[in-house]
């Protein structure tokens, strides 16, 4: 390469990145999260200096036997359970399908599951598929606030349902369910209880060992570990079979050499939602208050949906009459602000959110809902920025809509 | 994240034309809040018959934006015979192109802009009204409209025509009578499947009929269903005659009649036996239709 070309490649490098000097404001975390610094550090050494298999009989591999040991208590610490009822997996979405295919073949005489209509798709598309096979699937709405028929699930229940599978908090509107009544209706009634608590994990405090859920799924990326790994609790005594067959590993409960980083990356995690968990619900839960009081204040027509008082300390989920979500983050991406939208045209169909049809949340308004969805490490900040851009973006985009009388 | 052009990205962030022009000589309004995107067109005729002055006024998303945006400064002093000429792919290619996802977008603007004319031709009466047998009732589109972002894109699945009309992208009902529209324009080009013998040439006892059936509307049937909130039952089968219940939302849906000759009995006949016919149970549909619209 020429003395001349090497340069121009130079000046052009450091063009691109003044053009990416604007800073990113990042309120798209029940999306995905940043990797925590310490988590990093904390994961460096396993993939050029310490790669031994944890299986082996050297000591080479063996310490790293001993360190994933240390990550499967640290997540048990977080959760309040014993170590040994700790299995990694690959992601949230498979914890989710080996749950509720595992009990089902568990149960090879019970052909009955109950969910709920807002589940993730890691859920929900498990069942219809299962329905699919020939199973009875019955999936339980949610009121205008996105709160559970707990009436109609009680009636539900019954002899052949084999699980019961009900989210934790809810992905798009952050709205919690009542988990521990729902866990006691189930294991009252001998039914299996699983919940996807991927996005309640690390954000509201758990005692599993004083609960009745015999099944949760997590998700390490959603609470600053690496992505690609993911934990089932599996409360002692439930009967499960395995989903991913063909070795020993996590108690053969789930065979496949282990995602060492991932684990080791997800326990440090843990440990540090274990520690962070009142910042979370003091700190997140404020920044979070103030963007979404601010914004309705601010922006005429516009609304929360969800449950005010049970839901996530991050999330919050606004829609704005008479304008489409997908424009509005496009403006709000300009100004480096990071969002999601429940709009057609963000979901990959031509329809809105099947969470917030679920709840009866109009068209006009599903069609501009934006969810916003805070860590710890966001600021007062950047909170400020976003409220002092968003009434100009809604009031640009509303001088555009026909459905706006001027 | 969708990949837009810089000049779609131009038109959106700084849109020409937005407004309502003063006396409009014709008015385009098309789409809805709850499809998603919705247009209003205006435009003013100087003495000469040519296009002095357009504005737009758009519910959607960037792309619906930025169509809207350069089909005004496309039409501005165009006579209304030359504007009529616009097609769909033209204001696409004015930007530039859009992803396929999105050129529903740019047939929009060309629907806007045909009815801004035709309502200027009856002398401000005429407002956009559909036109000929709606085949996609979930959208509201109509047979021509299908046919023609057919011919004017050269389509040939489909997926693509509801990319470019959103025909066949709620319940899903309506597949099976676009895919006969296609074939029916494009013939050979068609991408449909070649007909070949039928795989089940071996003689059925009943027991096995019945049992391809219910896999049949489990694998190939329901889940289309179930795209829009709608299901499927088998009630009986009597020789070659299914009988069938909806539930959900295609209970009482005047789209049934389509999905149970275009959907269930074409499935069924593909993968069971071409002898099958089918009829609805209506005893047995008796949940309230519920689409919200």
């Amino acid at each position: 390469m020429s003395f001349l070309s090497r340069k121009t490649r130079i000046r052009h490098k450091s063009r691109i990145t003044t053009e990416n000097k604007m800073k990113t404001i990042y309120f798209d975390n029940n999306a995905t999260t940043k990797v925590a610094d310490e988590v990093f550090e904390e994961i460096k050494p396993y993939f050029c200096e310490l790669y031994g298999n944890p299986s082996s009989m050297h000591t080479f591999g063996g310490q790293v036997g001993i360190k994933i040991r240390e990550s499967r208590e640290k997540v048990a610490t977080l959760l309040g359970c014993d170590p040994s009822e700790i299995i990694f997996t690959g992601c949230g979405t498979e914890s989710d399908n080996t749950a509720i295919k595992g009990t089902l073949s568990a149960y090879p005489n019970k052909t009955k599951v109950i969910t709920s209509r807002v589940e993730h798709p890691a859920v929900l598309q498990v069942c219809r598929d299962l329905e699919n096979k020939g199973y009875t699937v019955v999936e339980i709405g949610v009121d205008k606030k996105g709160r559970l028929d707990l009436t109609e699930l009680a009636k539900q229940i019954d002899d052949n349902t084999a699980i019961l599978t009900i989210m934790y908090a809810n992905n798009e509107t952050g709205v919690i369910f009542p988990i521990d009544k729902i866990a006691e209706l189930a294991t009252g009634k001998g039914v299996v209880f699983h919940t996807d608590a991927v996005q309640a994990v690390g954000k509201i405090p758990m005692n599993l060992s004083k609960s009745n859920i015999d099944l949760l799924s997590i998700s390490g990326h959603k609470l600053h570990a690496p992505k690609g790994i993911g934990v089932l609790y599996i409360k002692k005594g439930t009967r499960l079979s395995p989903y991913m067959v063909g070795g020993h590993q996590e108690a053969g409960k789930r065979a496949g050499t282990e995602n060492v980083p991932g684990i080791i990356g997800l326990g440090r995690a843990c440990e540090l939602a274990t520690k962070k968990i009142k910042e979370e619900n003091e700190k997140v839960k404020y920044l979070r208050d103030k963007l979404e009081n601010e914004i309705l204040k601010r922006c005429p027509d516009s609304m929360l949906n969800g449950d005010k008082d049970n839901r996530l300390p991050n999330t919050s989920n606004i829609s704005f009459e008479f304008i489409e979500g997908e424009a509005i983050l496009l403006m709000l991406d300009k100004y480096g602000i990071c969002a999601s939208s429940g709009s057609a045209c963000t979901s990959g169909s031509l329809e809105p959110s099947h969470v917030l049809r679920a709840m009866g949340v109009p068209f006009t308004a599903a069609h501009g809902s934006i969810r916003f969805s805070l860590s710890r490490y966001n600021t007062e900040e950047e909170v400020d920025y976003t409220i002092e851009k968003m009434p100009e973006i809604v009031n640009r985009l509303r001088e555009l809509s026909p459905f706006v009388a001027r | 994240m969708w990949e837009y052009t810089d000049k779609v990205k131009d038109h959106f962030f700084n849109p020409h034309n937005v407004g309502e022009v003063e006396n409009p000589d014709g008015i385009g309004e098309v789409g809805s809040l709850a499809c998603g995107d919705a247009l209003k067109l205006t435009f003013k005729l100087d003495k000469n018959g040519i296009i002095a002055d357009a504005k737009f006024k758009t519910f959607g998303c960037a792309s619906a934006i930025a169509t809207s945006s350069v089909l005004t400064d496309m039409i501005k002093g165009l006579t209304l015979e030359e504007a009529a000429k616009i097609t769909n792919r033209d204001i696409a290619d004015y930007l530039g192109g859009l992803p396929e996802q999105k050129m529903h977008c740019s047939v929009m603007g060309r629907e806007a802009l045909e009815a801004a004319i035709e309502n200027y031709r009856s002398g401000g009466k005429k407002k956009h009204e559909l036109e000929g047998r709606v085949v996609c009732t979930c959208f509201g589109v109509t047979e021509n409209e299908i046919e023609r972002v057919i011919r004017e894109n050269n389509l040939t699945t489909v997926e693509q025509v509801t990319n470019y009309c959103k025909a066949g992208g709620g319940c899903g009902g309506c597949r099976g009578e676009i895919e006969k529209i296609i074939e029916n324009i494009q013939g050979e080009k068609a991408g449909r499947i070649i007909e070949t013998a039928p795989r089940w040439a071996v003689r059925l006892t009943n027991i096995q009929k019945i049992q391809l059936i219910q896999q049949t509307i489990n694998e190939q049937i329901r889940p289309a269903l179930r795209a829009h909130g709608g299901d499927i039952e088998l009630i009986d089968v009597e020789g070659n005659k299914v009988i069938v219940a909806f539930r959900g939302m295609c209970a009482q849906c005047k789209l049934t009649e389509f999905t149970m000759k275009d959907v269930v009995e074409a499935k069924l006949r593909e993968f069971v036996s071409d002898e099958l016919f089918v009829e609805e149970d209506k005893d047995s549909t008796q949940e309230p239709h519920n689409h919200r619209e």
